[in-house]
């Protein structure tokens, strides 16, 4: 029994020094909540404070009544289509990618025994830890007309003239890919880590071949820790800023570009601020989505 | 060649048959690792244009660097700011972690999830929302604004690695040294704080990186005399590609590893 159902059974016997205990208790839990204020207080005043005053800006029009303008003005303006189809598309290709490269690289870790496999984590976590700015510094540096990878490209003879590498949707990609990568590979690691090798064993003995028994048996295991990674990754991207400033070289515009441009180069409070509420929303959509599939997922009985 | 024969794994598929697995695999770590590792080497060349190798060597971007006033006053700024960061998330961050754990009252699952929503905006929202009541407040390029700003973003850190170290540590402990004598504080100062310090220390670590690595905030609402030395990155970098840059890389590069080292360390020693 809990302290607290004992609570609770010695004051449905009515007894006045058990309600004085319940009573101490009550304001000993709210005085333990009562910590928790400070950190709230920070959090409402710089954050949930200035964003609704943002998104009441968005209800605005220019003389300051109130009206649907700037939404209006996003449904009818093709260049807000675009600027949201682009990053859409950035997000789901970057996803994809990292699936794609993310996916092998985790179960080759969690083929290899644990202490190889923690050597080879550091490589996963370098660049995790390192600054955003100093490795989208780097592909600005490896991928420019005169970097390593043209110099290389064109001595070994693959390319005669220096390509376009950054400034551009593909450098944008190559930037996020590298960027968002490591989100993928944790969880699908821990994922993968956590499967019970004898399942695998037990469907070998059963006659399955190994390609077989990956595809059904390893693979539904791994997929809570694939729709984690992948929300993951999905929604950091459709808020992304710094790497498609950097690499797009103005010529990628994402969500957050958009409403930055709004904001730094024509003052425009409302339309950033209807952006603002559009992405927001968009992102949560994604976010609530992705915990209803990935609770989905885990009824196959994986994970944890 | 035996090796490529045996088995790799308990459905005896045979090295052999997956070493694309295994090219695979170290392709894409080296194309993780390698980027950020390349900057280091670049950054001691003696040429305008980032070659590697560097053809010369030279520390003249390191001495560009550290002569220069305008970066050495944004690195300060920004030493200063994650210092701070660090002392106000810490203590911040683990008090609501305590309090919502201990408390185990109906609506800490709420209090959790509102203090969680800096992770979940897009950082470009709160850097221009930030920026908008600034402006109102006359607070834009204020120093205690970019330290409240990055503290925000800090918190939830704070929180959730205390808060996991909470739910391995057994409060009953606590009820002990308040049966027998100590306050509540003593008892949470004597007798928890000590057995979850690896993760405060880690906490504290990783206040400091969040605040020394964030651009978009700082961007908004840091400058003049308090520009961050990211957002001096930024601008620069959104012009041209200067190698000065290169040396800079390489410095965070190596104060983030010792800081991680560190963390690590105690981690070990806590185990």
């Amino acid at each position: 029994m809990t302290a607290a159902s004992a609570f609770d059974a010695a004051g449905t016997a009515g007894d006045d020094h058990a309600s004085g205990l319940r009573r101490d208790q009550w304001r000993e839990r709210m005085g333990l909540a009562g910590l928790a204020v400070p950190a709230l207080l920070l959090v409402t005043v710089t954050m949930l404070v200035p964003l609704g005053w943002l998104f009441g800006l968005s209800f605005l029009d220019d003389s300051g009544a109130l009206s649907l303008e700037h939404y209006r003005r996003m449904l009818a303006e093709p260049s807000y289509g675009r600027t949201f189809r682009t990053t859409f598309e950035i997000s789901f290709v970057t996803t994809l990618i990292c699936i794609l490269l993310g996916y092998p690289l985790a179960y080759f870790l969690s083929q290899l025994p644990r202490r190889a496999a923690n050597l080879c984590m550091i490589a996963v976590l370098l660049p995790f830890w390192t600054s955003l700015l100093v490795r989208t510094y780097a592909w600005l540096v490896l991928l420019q007309r005169s970097g390593l990878i043209n110099t290389w490209g064109m001595k070994l003879g693959l390319w005669s003239e220096p390509l376009q590498l950054v400034h551009n949707m593909g450098g944008t990609l190559i930037g996020m890919v590298h960027i968002m990568l490591p989100f993928m590979v944790l969880p699908l690691y821990g994922a993968m880590r956590a499967i019970d090798r004898n399942l695998l064993r037990a469907a070998a003995s059963l006659g399955s071949t190994p390609v077989h028994g990956f595809w059904t048996v390893f693979f539904p295991l791994s997929l809570p820790g694939l729709a984690a990674g992948a929300a993951l990754v999905f929604v950091l991207c459709l808020g992304f800023y710094v790497t498609p400033a950097m690499l797009g070289g103005g010529k990628v515009t994402m969500v957050s570009n958009r409403i930055a441009n709004d904001i730094e180069l024509f003052f425009n409070w409302g339309a950033a601020s209807a952006l603002g509420v559009v992405l927001l929303a968009i992102t949560l959509v994604v976010l609530v989505l992705a915990a209803r599939l990935s609770r989905g997922a885990g009824l196959f009985g994986a994970g944890h | 060649m035996g090796w490529l024969d045996r088995p790799a794994s308990d459905t005896q598929i045979s090295h052999g048959a997956r070493l694309w697995l295994y090219a695979l695999g170290v392709l894409v770590l080296a194309f993780l690792a390698i980027p950020t590792l390349i900057v280091i080497p670049m950054s001691f060349s003696q040429s305008q244009y980032l070659e590697f190798p560097p053809r010369e060597w030279s520390l003249r971007w390191y001495e560009a660097y550290f002569s220069s006033s305008s970066w050495m006053a944004a690195t300060a700024t920004s030493f200063k700011a994650g210092f701070c960061t660090a002392l106000l998330a810490t203590p911040m961050g683990t008090l609501a972690a305590y309090g919502l754990h201990a408390g185990r009252l109906r609506f800490a699952g709420l209090a959790i999830l509102a203090l969680l929503t800096p992770t979940i905006v897009p950082v470009i929202l709160v850097g221009i929302a930030l920026f908008y009541a600034y402006v109102q407040l006359k607070m834009v390029n204020s120093f205690v604004g970019i330290v409240l700003a990055h503290t925000m973003l800090a918190v939830p850190i704070v929180m959730l690695i205390v808060g996991s170290a909470l739910k391995s540590f057994d409060l009953d402990q606590e009820r002990v040294a308040r049966s027998l004598g100590a306050t509540r504080t003593q008892a949470f100062l004597q007798v928890t704080a000590p057995q979850i310090g690896f993760a405060l220390v880690t906490s504290a670590i990783l206040s400091f990186l969040t605040s020394f690595d964030e651009v978009v905030i700082a961007l908004f609402v840091s400058g003049g005399d308090n520009a961050t030395l990211t957002r001096m990155m930024f601008l620069a970098l959104r012009d041209q590609i200067d190698p000065t840059i290169a040396a800079i890389s390489t410095l965070m590069i190596v104060i983030t590893s010792l800081l991680l080292a560190v963390s690590q360390l105690f981690g070990k020693s806590e185990s």
